[in-house]
């Protein structure tokens, strides 16, 4: 098992490091570095201090390391477009992103599976029939749509919430929260149901078909057997082994809500680290990118990592033959 | 169906291939299948009529010369009050008959669509094979590479392409060559599903009888993978390419709508969408709702054809 451990941990490594060269080809092959940073008017010492300075005129594979030992510091360079360091940008915007994408992960969480152990119970309920078939609609609608038809209903029909923005915000430390004021927790309602949406009908329909095999299980039918209560069987029994398969496929929509938060940070406007990449792409603001491939590729590869190991947590089964 | 009682040693060749394709019993499951039929026609009528835009389309949105600007914002159905001029689903702020442009969307998205699940196809197959057949190393890397891209949701992996495209581009073609930067990047950043459907189902076909024999007449590797193997995947190959077609299609739209994708001189359905959501708050919401529904129907029963697919031609369902 610790063998395994290891090995996992050797593979994530590996690809960080391919994740950082190609982060690092981008800062150093798209376009000029200097071009970009130096502008139209400069002298020839000019270029050459900034070039030394970049350390560019060191061979690549120098450069890639430094890169990436700046990058691990949280030295990611300076935007092209605003002139500061991207750290600090990031560290600003950070917040708003992790706060929305947590209340939209408990939001699916919470939801999906609740609603997943639902209809799989009442299997032929008219509700449960209900929820399937929304679900569905639910996983073809782009989530963009979502987003803009939520909007529509509540915010332009019955002017109830915010379209835009995060409200007012607390700064806590360096940390802006939008959970202490009314118009901030008003103002993640919507988003958070949009960017949760497509996570919460995958986990429910998940569950459900989980559950519908595990309660076919032999020893279900003796817990109702023994005279157990439904909820004891349903929960205890039922939901506990249907849980492996859950959090994998958590875990790694997790990452995807993080990415996902790019395209629901665009529609509501919520400035976030999503629309601080999408103003990247869209102005080619190389170091902005490279962070952000970074930073969102740490997180994917760490969670990736936690959710293989807590395998070994969940199903005792994997212990004792642990060995792949 | 009729010639079911026949015995099946009837040279298949005296019959026509379009008699063998509707006694299959892939046709049969279609004919009965009516969600299958149903989706078949929308998609069908929306690419006749993303094919045959410029002969259905009342007005050519993108000729400057056709516009009247006073007919800004007519709502469906009734006429405009200034030139009383009548457009079916309304018109745009510059006074663009709506039904057209989305006519015109739709031939982007579709063409984006099908182009880029080809791309995918083509890598994704080839990379496929030769991981499953010549196994080794380039199985390794190839697995492996995979295995790294899963780790990312696609739509950031057809970002970042698409910005590191752009970044090579000289400002001056960005804009000409954004919809193949577009199937590049939708395109590379769906080759997986087909590699790995590819390489497990030509593990299991490299190890049977014809393929022994196929080798034993000395055939060569790339013979045998493509004349032998490929046929024998294809049906897999289809399923994935049908549900890739559906998410491609979404990609696109969700590109565009992010402003990252088709340019504002070739609007997608995604950037009529992205259009629309401005004029939301203004009431004029036929600019939205007419290309949204749109692209709902193409997805949804691009979809649709994808389940029925997958179920049809799983044969352990049969």
């Amino acid at each position: 098992m610790i063998a395994y451990i290891l090995r996992r941990v050797f593979q994530s490594a590996i690809v960080l490091l391919i994740v950082g060269l190609v982060a690092f080809s981008m800062f150093r092959f798209v376009g000029d570095p200097i071009d970009n940073m130096l502008g139209q008017e400069r002298t020839m010492a000019d270029v050459e201090r900034l070039r030394v300075q970049l350390g560019l005129d060191q061979p690549f594979v120098v450069q890639y390391f430094k890169f990436l030992g700046n990058a691990a510091q949280g030295n990611f360079g300076v935007s092209y477009r605003q002139g500061r360091p991207v750290a600090t940008i990031i560290r600003e915007r950070a917040p708003a992103t992790l706060e929305l994408a947590a209340v939209s992960g408990a939001l699916a969480i919470i939801v999906g599976i609740g609603l997943g152990v639902f209809t799989a119970i009442r299997r032929h309920g008219i509700a449960s029939n209900l929820i399937m078939s929304l679900s569905l609609i639910g996983v073809s609608l782009p989530t963009f749509l979502i987003g803009i038809l939520l909007i529509y209903l509540f915010s332009v029909e019955l002017d109830l919430l915010p379209s835009f923005g995060r409200g007012e915000t607390v700064m806590i430390g360096d940390w802006s929260t939008g959970f202490l004021t009314e118009s901030g927790l008003k103002a993640l309602i919507l988003p958070s149901i949009t960017l949760g949406l497509y996570q919460m009908t995958l986990i429910m329909r998940l569950v459900r078909s989980e559950m519908l095999e595990v309660l076919r299980m032999d020893y279900i039918r003796f817990a109702r057997a023994r005279g157990l209560s439904e909820r004891l069987v349903n929960f205890r029994h039922a939901l506990k082994n249907t849980l492996v398969p859950v959090i994998t496929v958590t875990g790694l929509q997790l990452g995807s809500i993080i990415a996902f938060a790019i395209i629901t940070e665009t529609v509501f406007q919520w400035p976030g680290v999503g629309l601080l990449f999408i103003n990247a792409v869209q102005f080619v603001d190389i170091p902005v990118m490279a962070a952000y491939l970074m930073l969102i590729s740490v997180m994917f590869v760490a969670i990736n990592l936690i959710v293989d190991l807590l395998y070994f947590a969940i199903d005792p089964r994997l212990r004792i033959d642990g060995r792949h | 169906m009729s010639d079911f009682p026949q015995p099946a040693a009837v040279k298949p060749a005296e019959q026509g291939r379009l008699t063998r394709l509707w006694s299959s019993d892939f046709a049969w499951a279609f004919r009965h299948s009516p969600v299958a039929i149903c989706s078949m026609a929308v998609v069908m009528l929306l690419v006749l009529a993303a094919v045959f835009a410029p002969l259905i389309a009342p007005h050519d949105p993108f000729n400057p010369a056709t516009l009247n600007l006073m007919n800004g914002f007519t709502a469906p159905g009734t006429p405009n009050a200034f030139t009383g001029e009548q457009f079916w689903l309304g018109t745009d702020d510059q006074g663009r008959d709506v039904f057209s442009t989305i006519l015109y969307g739709l031939r982007i998205s579709l063409f984006v669509g099908f182009a880029a699940v080809l791309l995918a196809l083509v890598i994704g197959v080839t990379l496929g094979l030769i991981a499953g057949y010549v196994g080794g190393w380039p199985e390794t890397i190839i697995m492996r590479s995979a295995d790294v891209q899963l780790t990312f949701p696609s739509i950031l992996v057809a970002l970042l392409i698409f910005g590191v495209a752009k970044g090579f581009t000289p400002v001056e073609y960005r804009d000409q060559v954004a919809i193949w930067v577009l199937i590049v990047a939708i395109g590379l950043s769906d080759w997986v599903q087909f590699a790995r459907v590819v390489r497990g189902a030509t593990l299991v076909e490299k190890n049977k009888e014809y393929v022994q024999a196929a080798r034993l007449i000395g055939r060569t590797g790339p013979a045998i993978m493509l004349r032998h193997i490929l046929p024998n995947v294809l049906s897999p190959v289809l399923v994935i390419a049908t549900i890739s077609l559906a998410l491609a299609i979404i990609a696109e739209a969700t590109l565009s709508f992010l402003g990252v994708g088709a340019p504002p001189t070739q609007p997608s359905l995604g950037n009529l969408i992205r259009i629309g959501q401005g004029f939301l708050f203004s009431g004029e919401w036929w600019i939205l709702l007419f290309p949204a529904c749109t692209l709902l129907a193409l997805a949804l029963s691009v979809n649709l054809m994808g389940d029925w697919l997958r179920d049809a031609l799983n044969p352990r369902l049969k």
